[in-house]
């Protein structure tokens, strides 16, 4: 992993991001390179990389298993920092983990020793979904400290007030939350994703909308809908699950990633022409 | 107390952004019913307290008791409270409170089941559908219970992930709840979890240490020396602490569960003990910032303790925050301690206690000296959601109370 690339740059380009989300060390670490690797061959342009945490009150089944995975085959937050220190991507990747793993890091008390850990190997932002606007200034401080960014979600509970503290406080992306509940791939795409894209429209960061988002052609619904990219996590775990329930070797279960991941990109960037036709942006 | 919802360093509100409009919904309801008694929402909460759940409790003079230790010992017959424990008070005022908040329905999760029952009768009594997330171990051991919330109506929906515990419970209900959030309210079942819930549960059990004020002044003209209560979450401990907490001279003890040992496997992540005031460090789970059992990487310990409702790796907020200004005794007895407290108030005042319980009189077996003069030990609920779990652990055991179990032996293997 070379140094740290800019979050923001990746949704510059003129065309929709796509962000995956694997939990390093699923189901051994390994495999987990390679199939991290994968994603970007497939067209990365951000990685969301899951640090697992025991008790993952926002994951869905598909997420809690693959956080199983990892943990039962050693993945530990020193570790993690090894992994992506040995990762070949030039993509940025941001840290996706839950609050008391960041806090105990280190002998300092609060989040800086392992944001200075994350920045020094090369991570370039965090989503913490366990980590209100309200109780992020420590982490926020010290993402300031190391130049990182921190991406908050945007339900679509989240209204007024709210909405404005967030703005104050969000980098990199938004993170817009497709639907309620826990995450999972769904066959169907929520009408509630473009009223939250409608509530955030004159936001200046990036919108990225995750939750639920299993084929091409939702990537291209949301696009669609006006999103700047696109999170795709259980639909690419279920992938990794399926191939460590069968026995398949790495090298297949890499594939099947590169081809998904391909997919879903060109599912977006069908979005984007089909807005560009319909006289969007 | 501060407005933001935090005690010292502890408290807060770490939940995901989808149920932050939620708990800012229920923080607005709770200072205007609960603290503010608008529309009357706490006259008719005692009201039903009463007539439900036959409010208030004895505070019993303890004769045997007394004369072994050579103390006065009174005893807050929680036990004695509609249900047989009393997790009623909470579930009572929670369940009634999304009453007036409008919502349709009920979710809860439970350790012992006795929140979870508790949960299943004031929404059958309130007439509002329920769901109880209970974990595999636990309904295996508290198999009565489980009968029991089905038979209010409630659905109980298994928890396979991890140990199959009260941890895994709360997260699959937090799960439940960022779904379902726009018209369910999610009842926990302690001191734990975001602001408002660590202060509004508490203010429900409030009722405890008020009625042990009155009935202590009435009886004996005078508070007592001491307060002793067990500790898994909290609650019984908080509702009995909390209208004392201003009263320097008397002591307040919090017995947590030493389980088998007070030692830590960080290698397989097992703390066989739910010791979390004594034992835990800082760290945030379920909601809050709080005592933890975790790793040095900051993993969530599996906590260990023979009675279910006590095993949970986390504890309230506030608690820890006493524990800290050192106004709270944190203490703990183990296993065996625990199963000999039961066993000694079941023969000699003929009080079957919870096994959460009979860790506050394993204490006071150890450290009759500790307590004073006048000691009142909450009651916190009855033993007979225990009774497969005590003849088990206590045949397997070597205790250090006469307990003939022989009976089972010639009761022709029924058993």
């Amino acid at each position: 992993m070379a140094n740290n690339p800019d979050l923001g740059a990746a949704f510059e380009r003129d065309e929709p991001a796509f962000v995956p989300y694997l939990a390093a060390g699923d189901p051994d670490y390994d495999a987990s390179i390679e199939y991290v690797e994968a994603l970007a061959r497939g067209g990365a342009d951000v990685i969301e990389l899951g640090l697992p945490f025991s008790e993952p009150i926002a994951e869905g089944k598909t997420i809690q298993d693959a956080i199983v995975r990892a943990l039962d085959a050693g993945m530990t937050p020193d570790r993690y920092f090894e992994f992506v220190e040995e990762l070949a991507v030039d993509v940025p990747l941001v840290c996706m983990t839950y609050y008391n793993l960041i806090y105990q890091y280190g002998d300092e008390e609060g989040p800086r020793p392992f944001v200075e850990k994350a920045a020094d190997v090369g991570i370039t932002g965090f989503v913490v979904p366990d980590l209100p606007a309200e109780e992020a200034d420590p982490l926020r401080t010290a993402c300031d400290e190391f130049d990182l960014d921190l991406v908050f979600i945007v339900a679509p509970t989240t209204r007024g007030e709210r909405l404005d503290r967030m703005r104050e406080q969000v980098s990199g992306y938004v993170y817009v939350q497709a639907r309620l509940g826990t995450t999972g791939a769904r066959d169907d795409v929520s009408d509630q994703t473009d009223e939250s894209l409608a509530r955030i429209d004159d936001w200046d960061v990036p919108k990225a909308v995750g939750f639920g988002i299993k084929e091409g052609d939702h990537a291209a619904r949301i696009v669609r809908a006006g999103a700047d990219g696109i999170i795709v996590g259980s639909a690419l775990v279920d992938i990794v699950a399926d191939g460590y329930e069968d026995d398949t070797p790495v090298a297949e279960v890499a594939n099947r990633l590169e081809a998904k991941a391909r997919e879903l990109k060109q599912g977006a960037l069908r979005g984007a022409e089909q807005r560009a036709e319909a006289g969007g942006d | 107390m501060s407005e933001t919802g935090k005690f010292g360093q502890y408290g807060g509100q770490y939940v995901p952004e989808a149920l932050m409009p939620a708990i800012e919904e229920l923080t607005d309801a709770y200072e205007r019913y609960v603290l503010d008694n608008e529309d009357g929402f706490m006259d008719e909460f005692r009201e039903r307290l009463r007539d439900f759940g036959g409010r208030p409790t004895p505070l019993q003079y303890a004769d045997q008791l007394s004369e072994r230790y050579d103390t006065d010992v009174y005893l807050k017959r929680e036990d004695l409270l509609h249900g047989g424990a009393h997790k009623l008070n909470n579930a009572l005022g929670q369940v009634l409170l999304a009453k007036y908040m409008g919502k349709e329905r009920i979710i809860a999760e439970t350790g012992a089941g006795q929140h979870g029952t508790a949960t299943a009768m004031a929404a059958a009594h309130l007439d509002m559908p329920c769901e109880i997330y209970m974990g595999r171990t636990d309904i295996n051991r508290q198999r009565p219970n489980v009968f029991r919330m089905r038979l209010n109506g409630a659905e109980v929906n298994p928890v396979t992930v991890g140990r199959g515990t009260l941890k895994e419970a709360i997260s699959e209900t937090m799960r439940d709840w960022a779904t379902t959030v726009e018209t369910t309210h999610y009842v926990i079942g302690s001191i734990v979890g975001p602001d408002p819930f660590p202060r509004m549960v508490r203010d429900f059990h409030r009722v405890i240490s008020d009625e042990m004020r009155e009935q202590s002044r009435e009886r004996l003209g005078r508070l007592p020396d001491s307060v002793l209560a067990c500790a898994g979450g909290g609650s019984n401990t908080m509702g009995a602490f909390a209208e004392f907490v201003e009263d320097d001279a008397v002591d307040l003890i919090a017995v947590e569960a030493g389980g088998s040992s007070l030692a830590v496997d960080e290698d397989e992540g097992v703390a066989p003990n739910s010791a979390t005031l004594s034992t835990g460090d800082e760290g945030v789970l379920h909601g809050a910032r709080t005592k933890l059992l975790q790793d040095s990487d900051g993993q969530i310990m599996e906590s260990h303790s023979v009675s279910a409702g006590l095993d949970y790796a986390g504890v309230g907020p506030e608690l820890a925050h006493l524990v800290d200004t050192g106004r709270v005794t944190p203490a703990n007895v183990d296993d065996d301690a625990a199963l000999e407290g039961f066993h000694r108030l079941s023969q000699e005042e003929g009080i079957i206690p919870a096994l959460e319980t009979a860790h506050a009189f394993g204490y006071l077996h150890e450290n009759p000296d500790a307590v004073g003069d006048v000691t009142v030990i909450n009651v916190s609920g009855r033993g007979d959601k225990d009774l497969e779990t005590v003849i088990e652990e206590t045949e397997k055991r070597d205790l250090d109370v006469d307990v003939d179990m022989s009976v089972f032996d010639t009761a022709g293997g029924a058993m």
